[in-house]
């Protein structure tokens, strides 16, 4: 009995060494990602939301055209992006290119991240920077350097229903502060559950347009401190706020609002506060018979038309990266204006250059106007890698005031302590680095 | 008269809590058959109108929770079966073997469940930067390997193994190694499978740590991967239920089928010293 | 001498996963909070400072640290009680010798423990949407006024505690379940014979049997409410107006979305001293009342 128990023993035993070795090895395959297939390059590109999705149907023909690149798009969240971004790079995986948001750059350059493409573009026969937006061109230019290529553009402005306007007595929409204040009062119903406009009390992306409109910078003194105590930004604040004193948009988030698009139709809201994708948003959720009744516009400025936020996002190439070629090879294809034009059929992205807007669905569709007219007149955040916490905080110091919790001369000296804190590590760089020279 | 107005009463309470505690389970279940925008309508349906597995098709067709399935499946397993490995190992061995310093190290395990685990998570994650290993199913596995908690629920349950037993394979001449395999592996059993449903059930709804080191969605968990699609498609109600159903229905479908072992090694975990 | 050698065998697995990925990580946590570690130093690790306790000190100035501490004490003060009094409810209920069906029941009560929280907290945010949430129908057809559940700053923390509560009474209540069946049925028996109401038998007999058991379950349950994290984050993203941002929410958004690990950390070490001087003082007090019974 004992005897024959000893075999079983050893049996036992070299099977469980065979199963420690098999995990070993899974392990071992699991943590390296990439390989080689046949000689094929396997391009990881990074995209984020929705661009994602529409991204096999534009890339058949690259790959078709470029049979030893193989690309895998990978979709991050979008809201969780700038979190997964930066892990992604403290972690040491990169992709080999990614899209990155123009407001995010200055981040990745801090960084060292990304790769500079002055030398590339300056060769490329597609890409010309003169084609470009100006504003948007800029925002990818860091202490003159160029880091990435405008991929799609992204601003802000007015969606809003051409009906009710028009019952209120208006027959356009709004070029001042002024007269958009009027509409929102004239439009505003609380009793009724109606509201001027929907401004998500946690998105700064609409104060952040309202603050770009104004004369003064953000940041002052080489973007070492904040200048949120500025006349300027108490208007753009004040503003703001008032909105929601005035009961002309209610103070909700985006996580309790309902569904916006569906509320825009039903007549909830009459101003709708937001980017471009959402052009095919309202297209596919709303009634073929409600398509009439809503339009965009240019955002209206404090004494005559506006400046947008130069949003949007770039394509970048990481210097980690071991097939740059071929990464150079995928954007200079996406910017191609036909490439482009088929993008924005996709998924609505507008381009970023004035080529790809001169032909195709996008020069003839009405509702695209606007912004096209818009993007003459944009204006690029501050290029500090601190930007996207500074905007938070921002966001954070106006939902005080509209809580009633704070005035608008408190959050804004309340807030330019916090920002002055949070640039306190950049002055220190920047002061350390010149020393070091 | 009197006790059978208290029986009604405390079953009643009894049958309302329990509609409580599953109603949210209940219509997660339902909505994830409804259409659409179903559940934008005032007021709220609780049924389906008519059933649909849209969106379960569009989550395993076009969202991928196959993946995430597939991950959670392949790392909780992962977890269960090697850190069961070690913590029956460290528990057999202070619950049955003698050796210098066993209290001293064993009371410096139970001190350090006073730290939570998250004052740990900053400088791991730098740790497992160098070793290369974030966004790798092994940054999830790894720091799995072992727990107090489970190392001191095999120990309370070895420590009931007549030490006479031991003693006489130890005459007969068995090593320790076979001791352990033979002889305490089999009587441990009960806990063994107590063990496996907890480490399994925790794995599998574990979210802060795989939050922050599965960066890719190629590897992320279902509940990472379902927190993230509710930030993305918040507006898209049913779709959302489906997934919770994804996620939830496993672990439910296990806890159901050895209900019996997970609640006795609750018990046995809670009883302190 | 081979029996010690094979013990630490044994034992070398577990104490190398824990020394590797637990100890040394909360000794550099440690380290980590004396500095100014962030992006810069990230990128370049010259950009590392020693700032020796500037971390914890900055942190006592930021209103939001204050609040989120505020928000997880006030978590832990309404939530532990309300989640213990449920469990201890609905346990009574359970070993009631009236009770039917009670493997049916315990099954039910107990089957949110099991649920995956990440999950049931996405099904929690539509039931308490203010506008298409059943929870607010329901009030609606019993004649109450809907309330603001998620958009409401002085609602959003009661929500996640009904949250909670749902999620995690089911856990202690088997646990109580256990300390009654441990409680003899003579001294029930005989206090009935005294004519003692049920309300008296759980104050004279009940509780006070089941202090060592309520004493520990209280512990626990206050040490796993401190760490309040997937709920906030999935169920309101931390708001309405920061006011469910818990401490270890305040830990992953300083750590992780903006990479100052260096104050991120000393933030942990804070929740960790925080919940060792309220776990302690929970014993010390408890240990007095019981010495106090004794004399009584």
């Amino acid at each position: 009995m004992k005897r024959g128990a000893r075999p079983a023993l050893r049996q036992a035993q070299r099977a469980v060494l065979r199963a420690l070795a098999v995990f070993c090895v899974a392990g071992a395959l699991l943590t390296g990602c990439h390989e080689e297939t046949g000689g094929r390059q396997t391009l990881t590109f990074w995209t984020f939301g929705r661009e994602g999705e529409a991204m096999q149907a534009l890339l058949a023909p690259f790959e078709q055209a470029h049979p030893g690149i193989q690309v895998r798009v990978q979709q991050l969240p979008l809201s969780a992006a700038h979190q997964k971004l930066l892990t992604a790079y403290a972690g040491g995986s990169m992709p080999d290119l990614m899209q990155l948001g123009n407001t995010w750059l200055p981040e990745m350059v801090a960084l060292d991240a990304v790769e500079p493409l002055d030398a590339r573009v300056a060769h490329s026969t597609v890409i010309q920077p003169a084609d470009y937006f100006d504003s948007i061109w800029a925002t990818n230019r860091i202490d003159g350097r160029l880091y990435g290529v405008p991929w799609y553009v992204d601003t802000r402005l007015l969606f809003y229903r051409v009906d009710l306007l028009r019952q209120a007595g208006f027959d356009h929409p709004p070029r001042t502060w002024a007269e958009w204040r009027q509409m929102l009062a004239a439009l505003s119903d609380p009793a009724e559950h109606r509201y001027g406009i929907l401004l998500p009390t946690n998105e700064y992306e609409q104060l952040m347009s309202l603050a770009l409109e104004q004369p003064d910078p953000l940041l002052r003194d080489g973007n070492r401190y904040g200048n949120f105590e500025s006349a300027g930004f108490k208007r753009a604040l004040s503003f703001y706020v008032d909105t929601f004193r005035l009961h002309q948009a209610p103070a909700i988030s985006n996580v309790v609002a309902g569904n916006p698009w569906e509320e825009f139709g039903r007549g909830v809201y009459a101003f709708y506060f937001s980017g471009p994708w959402n052009i095919g948003e309202f297209r596919s959720r709303l009634p073929a018979s409600a398509q009439s009744t809503w339009d965009t516009a240019p955002l209206p400025g404090p004494d005559g038309p506006g400046t947008g936020a130069a949003g949007g996002a770039s394509l970048v190439i990481f210097r980690g990266s071991s097939h740059k070629e071929a990464a150079w090879a995928l954007i200079q294809y996406l910017s191609e204006p036909a490439v482009q034009r088929r993008f924005y059929e996709l998924v609505g992205d507008m381009p970023p250059r004035r080529s790809a807007w001169a032909g195709g669905a996008l020069s003839r569709d009405p509702k695209a106007q606007a912004f096209r007219v818009q993007l003459e007149h944009v204006k690029p955040t501050p290029p500090v890698p601190e930007w996207e916490r500074i905007a938070n905080e921002m966001q954070l110091a106006a939902a005080r005031v509209i809580a009633g919790e704070l005035s608008v001369d408190q959050a804004c000296a309340a807030l330019d302590q916090r920002v002055d804190a949070i640039l306190e590590k950049r002055r220190w760089v920047l002061d350390h680095r010149k020393e070091g020279r | 008269m009197r006790p059978r107005l208290a029986s009604w009463t405390l079953n009643g309470l009894l049958l309302a809590g329990s509609a409580v505690a599953l109603f949210p389970l209940a219509w997660m279940l339902s909505v994830s058959f409804m259409h659409p925008g179903d559940t934008g309508s005032l007021p709220p349906p609780l049924l389906p109108a008519d059933a649909t597995l849209a969106n379960y098709r569009t989550l395993f067709l076009r969202v991928g929770i196959g993946g995430y399935l597939a991950n959670s499946l392949a790392v909780s397993t992962a977890i269960t079966v090697l850190s069961l490995a070690f913590n029956l190992m460290a528990g057999y061995a202070f619950a049955k073997l003698r050796f210098r310093g066993r209290t001293a190290v064993f009371r410096a395990l139970i001190g350090g469940l006073v730290i939570p685990a998250q004052v740990a998570m900053l400088p791991l994650f730098l740790l497992l930067k160098y070793l290369g290993l974030v966004n790798s199913y092994a940054g999830v596995v790894l720091p799995a390997l072992a727990s107090v908690f489970g190392i001191f629920l095999v120990r309370q349950y070895a420590r009931g193994i007549p030490r006479e037993l031991l003693e006489a394979a130890r005459m007969d001449g068995a090593g320790e190694v076979r001791i352990f395999v033979q002889i305490v592996l089999p009587l441990l059993r009960p806990i063994v499978v107590t063990l496996a449903i907890i480490t399994f059930l925790t794995a599998w709804n574990d979210f802060m740590w795989p939050l922050i080191v599965l960066t890719g969605q190629d590897h992320y968990t279902l509940p990472i991967g379902l927190a993230s699609l509710a930030r993305e498609h918040a507006r898209d109600t049913e779709l959302m239920m489906a997934g919770a159903v994804v996620t939830v229905l496993p672990v439910l479908a296990l806890f159901l089928a050895l209900q019996r072992y997970y609640l006795q090694g609750l018990l046995l975990g809670s009883m302190k010293r | 001498m081979n029996r010690q050698r094979v013990a630490w065998l044994f034992l070398t697995p577990a104490l190398i996963v824990l020394g590797v990925f637990f100890l040394l990580p909360v000794l550099g946590a440690l380290a980590l909070s004396f500095t100014d570690y962030d992006l810069y130093a990230l990128a370049d690790p010259h950009n590392v400072r020693f700032v020796g306790l500037h971390n914890y000190w900055a942190l006592l100035h930021r209103p939001v640290f204050w609040a989120a501490l505020g928000h997880t004490a006030y978590f832990v003060a309404v939530g532990v009680p309300l989640s213990m009094v449920v469990s201890l409810g609905a346990a009574l209920l359970l070993n009631s010798p009236l009770a039917k069906a009670r493997a049916f029941f315990r099954t039910a009560l107990f089957a949110p423990v099991v649920t995956t929280v990440v999950a049931v907290a996405i099904v929690w945010r539509y039931l308490f949407n203010t506008k298409y949430g059943l929870v607010n129908a329901l009030l609606e057809w019993l004649g109450l006024h809907p309330v603001d559940w998620l958009g409401d700053p002085h609602w959003a923390m009661p929500t996640i505690i009904l949250f909670a509560v749902w999620k995690n009474f089911g856990y202690n209540m088997i646990i109580f379940m256990a300390g009654l069946q441990a409680i003899p049925a003579e001294l029930y028996e005989a206090a009935r014979m005294d004519g003692a109401t049920p309300w008296r038998q759980l104050r004279h007999i009940t509780l006070p049997l089941l202090q060592p058991t309520l004493l520990m379950v209280a512990i626990l349950t206050v040490s796993g409410y401190f760490q309040l994290f997937a709920e906030p984050y999935v169920i309101t993203e931390g708001g309405p107006l920061q006011s469910t941002v818990s401490v270890l929410y305040l830990m992953y958004d300083e750590g992780f979305t903006w990479w100052n690990l260096g104050s991120a950390s000393a933030v942990a070490f804070v929740l960790f001293i925080v919940m060792f001087a309220v776990t302690a003082l929970m014993l010390r007090l408890s240990r007095r009342s019981l010495r106090e019974g004794e004399l009584a």
